[in-house]
């Protein structure tokens, strides 16, 4: 169960009128390494892990929910108010026709998310390697993004996501060394 | 005991529909703890080595599956 709190985790400005933008950022909303995609694959994984690190898989996948919204809010701003035409010059005009002004999950190219590129291996060494590599790819996308802009504002919250990618990667890296470690061996200090 | 597993008790609710599996485990293999292999590591005999898959045994993973598994749960 979850309890909603009706704000932002950091605050989204967008200052600078660019529509293309929202399409480069759909890579983030529904692509492969997207907060969607990390979101689902954490919570999924969280059943069959040691129960050590469940918490830590809800915890990071309920973040990971909360950057969706701010992704989700970045194209919202960016394509409200786009004509038809300025949509079709942002490269959006085969999103309107399906879409209309709607957000769909899908990445920068069209293609829409799928489950396939999320795994849940059952081996929890194979799972937490696969939450690492993950972050690190979410991790270079944001760096893509800041660089394609030059929209300061959204370059803010944008690297405000990127470190949040760093910071998860640790945890998890940090959870395989608490899975390494002999459990029911007592120690001795 | 096998340095390669780990073991763990999932929670167990007195709900549940079927017998419950008390202790589960998972492979730790070896390339967890060696971050950047140093030289001149104990090797097998070439004929060992074609056998494992490995020239040396402080890389060498067997794998018995879950029945191997099981039963190191009940020496333990």
């Amino acid at each position: 169960m979850w309890v909603y709190e009706k704000k932002l985790q950091y605050p989204v400005r967008v200052s600078k009128c660019d529509p293309m933008m929202a399409k480069f950022l759909l890579e983030q909303y529904g692509g492969a390494d997207g907060e969607l995609a990390a979101a689902l694959r954490y919570l999924n994984q969280r059943y069959s892990i040691p129960d050590k690190v469940i918490g830590l898989l809800t915890d990071i996948g309920t973040e990971e929910f909360a950057h969706l919204e701010m992704i989700a809010t970045m194209v919202y701003k960016l394509t409200k108010d786009a004509t038809p035409d300025q949509l079709r010059a942002a490269g959006l005009g085969d999103h309107y026709v399906a879409h209309d002004n709607a957000l769909f999950y899908q990445n920068a190219s069209g293609v829409p998310w799928t489950a396939a590129y999320i795994q849940a291996k059952g081996d929890p060494i194979a799972d937490l390697y696969e939450d690492i590599a993950a972050e690190e790819k979410a991790r270079a996308t944001y760096q893509w993004l800041i660089d394609i802009t030059d929209d300061v504002d959204l370059q803010d919250g944008l690297k405000y996501l990127r470190e949040r990618e760093i910071v998860h990667s640790l945890r998890f890296r940090e959870a395989v060394e608490i899975l390494k470690e002999k459990r029911d061996e007592k120690k001795y200090y | 005991m096998n340095d390669q597993v780990r073991y763990w008790k999932p929670y167990v609710s007195p709900l549940d529909p079927c017998p419950p599996i008390r202790v589960k485990s998972f492979s730790t293999p070896p390339q967890l703890f060696i971050p950047f292999q140093p030289p001149n590591l104990p090797q097998f005999t070439p004929f060992e080595a074609l056998k494992y898959g490995t020239l040396w045994p402080a890389l060498y993973s067997p794998y018995g599956g879950p029945k191997q598994f099981r039963q190191e749960e009940g020496e333990t």
